[in-house]
C-alpha cells in the first residue's frame, strides 16, 4: 500500500509539472494584440478538423500553413495549429486558447465551425476570423475564403474523358450539397469536351471520411461497367479499388499516385497557401479588409496534381489548352449552352453562371446518371 | 455487363461486406458465451488492425500480420478479462473504455506511421496485398457462375467460414463447449460442478478478442487495401454487437446473418435508381431495425438455445454464492 500511494505522490506531482508549463506556454502569447505590426511577433492560428496526416483535406490545408510560414519567415511558435477540433464546443475552447495565446488571425478550415466564428468575432473585435467554405461574414473582423476547386475538376475531367474505353465514368461523392454537385458537373462538363459519348454514373455515400463505404461505392461502378473512378471523398479507397480492378482513376484533395501507382491518373488540388501568405501578410501590413475570398486557377489556388504515366496520349496538350482559356479568362467551366440531366436548359448560350449561381448548384449536366 | 452478371456481383459485395462482420461477431459470440459482454469489439478490431499493419509493414510476411492481429485484439482483451473477471469491474463501462482505447491506439501508432512514411502514405508491399487478394484456383475459378461466386474470394471468407462451423462444433458438440456454455449460463453452478470458472473465462475472453483481431487486419489489409487509413474501422465493431443478438448467439447462423447485413449494406449502391428510389439513409437504418425485430422475436419465443447467456454482465463473486 505504501508504495502505491508513493507512485500516486509521484504521478499527481508530474501532473502538476506538466500543467505549470502548460501555463506559462499560454502566458508568454497573452499579449496585447495592438502591439502586432512587425513580422516578427504576429501570430496565426489555425484549426483543423482532422489530422494532418490524413493526406486529404487536412493535409492540404496544412500544407498551405506550411508555406506561408516558409515564404514569411515566420518562426514554428508563430504558427499554433490545432489538429482534430470537432464541429462543436471544443471549437470555441479551442480558438480562445489561439485567443489566449496571442493570435492575431485565427483560419477555421471546416464548414462547421462557422457559427462558432461569427459569434467570436463579435465578442473579440481585435482578433481576424477567416472562415473557409462558409457563407457568413462581418465587415470588420470576419471574412470567409474558398476556391474555384471546379476549375480543376474541369480538367481532370479531360483526363477521365480521354482515358475512358466503356464510356462509363464512376464518380463517388460523400452528399447531393452544392459543392459536390457543382463539382461533379464540372468534371462529367470535362468528360463532354473531349468525349461527348461517355456518361458520368454518381453515386452518394452520405459521409466525407468512410474507408468501407467509399471503397464499396466505387466496386459498384465498377460493377456497373466504369473504368475511371473519381471522387469527392477524403480518403484514397475509390483509387485503391480501381487499382484492384486494373482500371483508373481521378483523385481529390492530394496527388495519390502513392496509394494508387498503377491507377491514378491525376487529381484537383488546393494550394491554400496562396490565400494563407496572401491574407498573413496584409494582417502584417495592417491592410487586411473582410473582403470574401473566391480565387481559382489564375491565382494558382486550385490545379491538378502532376499527370501520372497512366493518362492517355495527348492529355496534357487538351488540359494545357483548356487552363491556358480557364487562366486568361476566355473560357470558364459553367459558360452556357448547359443542359441539366432532365433536358432542361440551364445556362443559356453566351452567358456564364454568376459565383452566387455556382456555389448553389443542385442540378447535374446532361451526361451524369445518378445511381 | 448482363444483368445476370450485375446480380452476381452484388452477391459477390455482399459477402465481402458481411467478413469483418463475421470475425467480430464470432469473437463477440465466444466472449459473451463465457458470462461477459464485451462491447469493446470496436476497439479490439482497431488493435488486431494496427498491430496487424506494423507487423506487416516491418517484416513484409503474412502469417506474421495475422499472428500480430490476432495477439493485438487477444491483448485489448486480456485488459478486459483482468478488469471485469479479476477486478469484478462493470462489464459494459470496461468494454466502452476499450472501444475509446483501441481507437485511439490505432490512430497514436497509425499517425507515427504515416507521418514516417514516404510520401505520408504507409502502404503494405505487394506480395502481402497480392496474398490477401482474391485466390485462384486453375478451372475452378473459372466455372461460369460457381467460379465467381465460390471460389474467387479472398482467404479471409474462407477462414472466417471454417471458424465459424468450427465454432459451432465445440460449443455444441465438445465437452468443453459445453462447460463454457454451463459457465455462461448458470456460473455458480459450473463452479459447483468443478469446472474452473475463471481459468474459461480468460481463454475464451482472450480468445474471442484475437477473433475479433483478425476482422481488424481484415479492414487494414482488405479494405483499405494495404494502406493505413485512421478511424478505419469506423463503427463496424458496433454493428458486429448487433449481429449477435441477429444471429442469436449461434456461430452457424452468424454466417448467413453476416451475409444479409454485407448484403443490406451495399444494397444502396446497386438497388437501380430508376427502379425503387429510396433514400440512401433507409438503408443505413436497416440491420438495427432488424435486430430490434429479431429481439422481440426471439423475447416472444423464448428459445432456451438461441437466447442470451442467462450470466451475461453479472460477474462472479465466489464468495457471494
Amino acid at each position: 500500500m505504501k508504495k502505491v500511494s508513493k507512485i500516486l505522490v509521484l504521478m499527481l506531482a508530474v501532473a502538476l509539472a506538466v500543467s505549470a508549463t502548460a501555463c506559462t506556454v499560454v502566458q508568454r502569447g497573452g499579449n496585447n494584440p495592438e502591439q502586432y505590426s512587425a513580422k516578427s511577433d504576429i501570430k496565426v492560428g489555425f484549426i483543423y478538423i482532422g489530422s494532418t496526416s490524413d493526406k486529404g483535406y487536412t493535409y492540404a490545408h496544412d500544407q498551405g500553413a506550411i508555406y506561408m510560414q516558409k515564404e514569411l519567415g515566420l518562426s514554428d511558435d508563430q504558427v499554433i495549429k490545432k489538429e482534430n477540433v470537432p464541429e462543436d464546443g471544443a471549437c470555441e475552447a479551442a480558438i480562445k486558447e489561439l485567443i489566449e495565446a496571442g493570435c492575431k488571425i485565427i483560419f477555421g478550415t471546416s464548414f462547421g465551425y462557422m457559427n462558432y466564428m461569427d459569434e467570436l468575432s463579435k465578442e473579440y473585435p481585435d482578433v481576424i476570423f477567416s472562415h473557409c467554405s462558409g457563407f457568413k461574414s462581418n465587415d470588420t473582423n470576419f471574412n470567409n475564403y474558398f476556391g474555384r476547386i471546379y476549375q480543376a475538376r474541369y480538367l481532370s475531367g479531360i483526363a477521365a474523358g480521354l482515358k475512358t474505353k466503356t464510356n462509363k465514368i464512376g464518380y463517388v461523392g460523400a452528399y447531393k450539397i452544392p459543392e459536390v454537385v457543382g463539382g461533379c458537373d464540372a468534371f462529367a462538363l470535362g468528360v463532354q469536351s473531349v468525349n461527348p459519348k461517355a456518361q458520368v454514373l454518381f453515386v452518394e455515400t452520405q459521409t466525407w471520411y468512410n474507408p468501407d463505404l467509399e471503397r464499396k461505392a466505387a466496386i459498384s461502378l465498377l460493377d456497373k461497367g466504369c473504368d475511371v473512378i473519381a471522387q469527392h471523398q477524403d480518403t484514397a479507397m475509390p483509387q485503391k479499388a480501381a487499382e484492384e480492378r486494373g482500371v483508373w482513376g481521378v483523385g481529390y484533395n492530394a496527388d495519390m499516385t502513392e496509394e494508387a501507382p498503377k491507377a491514378h491518373l491525376t487529381a484537383p488540388i488546393w494550394n491554400w497557401g496562396v490565400y494563407y501568405k496572401e491574407a498573413v501578410q496584409k494582417v502584417i501590413d495592417g491592410t487586411w479588409k473582410s473582403e470574401n475570398y473566391f480565387d481559382g486557377m489564375k491565382e494558382g489556388l486550385v490545379d491538378i496534381s502532376p499527370l501520372s504515366a497512366n493518362v492517355a496520349e495527348g492529355t496534357q496538350q487538351k488540359i494545357d489548352e483548356a487552363r491556358a482559356k480557364i487562366i486568361s479568362g476566355e473560357f470558364d467551366v459553367f459558360d452556357g449552352p448547359i443542359k441539366d440531366n432532365t433536358g432542361k436548359e440551364r445556362v443559356a448560350k453566351g452567358s456564364r453562371l454568376t459565383d452566387g449561381e455556382i456555389t448553389s448548384i443542385d442540378w447535374f449536366v446532361e451526361n451524369v446518371k445518378v445511381q | 455487363m448482363g444483368q445476370h452478371d450485375y446480380v452476381i456481383s452484388f452477391i459477390f459485395a455482399s459477402v465481402l461486406a458481411g467478413v469483418p462482420l463475421l470475425f467480430g461477431t464470432l469473437g463477440e459470440i465466444i466472449t459473451e458465451k463465457a458470462g461477459h459482454l464485451n462491447l469493446g469489439v470496436e476497439g479490439m478490431m482497431y488493435m488486431g488492425a494496427i498491430c496487424g499493419f506494423v507487423a506487416g509493414y516491418h517484416t513484409q510476411s503474412p502469417f506474421l500480420l495475422l499472428l500480430c492481429s490476432f495477439l493485438g485484439g487477444a491483448a485489448g482483451a486480456l485488459v478486459y478479462a483482468f478488469l471485469t473477471v479479476t477486478l469484478f469491474a462493470n462489464q459494459n463501462v470496461t468494454g466502452l473504455a476499450l472501444t475509446i482505447f483501441g481507437a485511439g491506439f490505432a490512430n497514436y501508432i497509425g499517425e507515427a506511421l504515416i507521418m514516417k512514411a514516404p510520401n505520408r502514405a504507409a502502404v503494405l508491399s505487394d506480395n502481402i496485398t497480392r496474398f490477401f487478394g482474391g485466390i485462384y484456383i486453375p478451372v475452378l475459378s473459372d466455372m461460369p457462375v460457381l467460379g465467381r461466386l465460390v471460389f474467387q474470394y479472398n482467404i479471409f471468407v474462407y477462414f472466417g467460414v471454417l471458424l465459424a462451423i468450427l465454432g459451432g462444433i465445440y460449443l455444441n458438440r465438445t465437452r468443453r463447449g459445453l462447460n463454457l456454455r454451463a459457465v455462461g449460463e448458470n456460473t455458480a453452478a459450473a463452479d459447483a460442478a468443478g469446472i474452473r470458472v475463471v481459468l474459461y473465462k480468460y481463454i475464451h475472453i482472450v480468445t474471442g478478442g484475437g477473433i475479433c483481431g483478425l476482422g481488424g487486419a481484415y479492414i487494414a489489409v482488405v479494405i483499405c487495401g494495404g494502406t493505413w487509413t485512421n478511424n478505419c474501422v469506423n463503427g463496424l465493431g458496433w454493428i458486429a454487437v448487433a449481429l449477435v443478438i441477429f444471429a442469436g448467439w449461434s456461430p452457424y447462423r452468424t454466417i448467413l446473418g453476416s451475409f444479409v447485413f454485407g448484403s443490406l449494406d451495399v444494397l444502396r449502391f446497386y438497388i437501380p435508381k430508376d427502379v425503387i428510389n429510396i433514400p440512401t439513409a433507409f438503408f443505413a437504418m436497416v440491420p438495427f431495425a432488424v435486430t430490434a425485430a429479431v429481439i422481440v422475436i426471439t423475447s416472444i419465443r423464448k428459445s432456451a438455445v438461441n437466447a442470451q447467456p442467462r450470466c451475461i454482465g453479472i460477474n462472479y463473486f465466489r464468495e457471494e454464492r
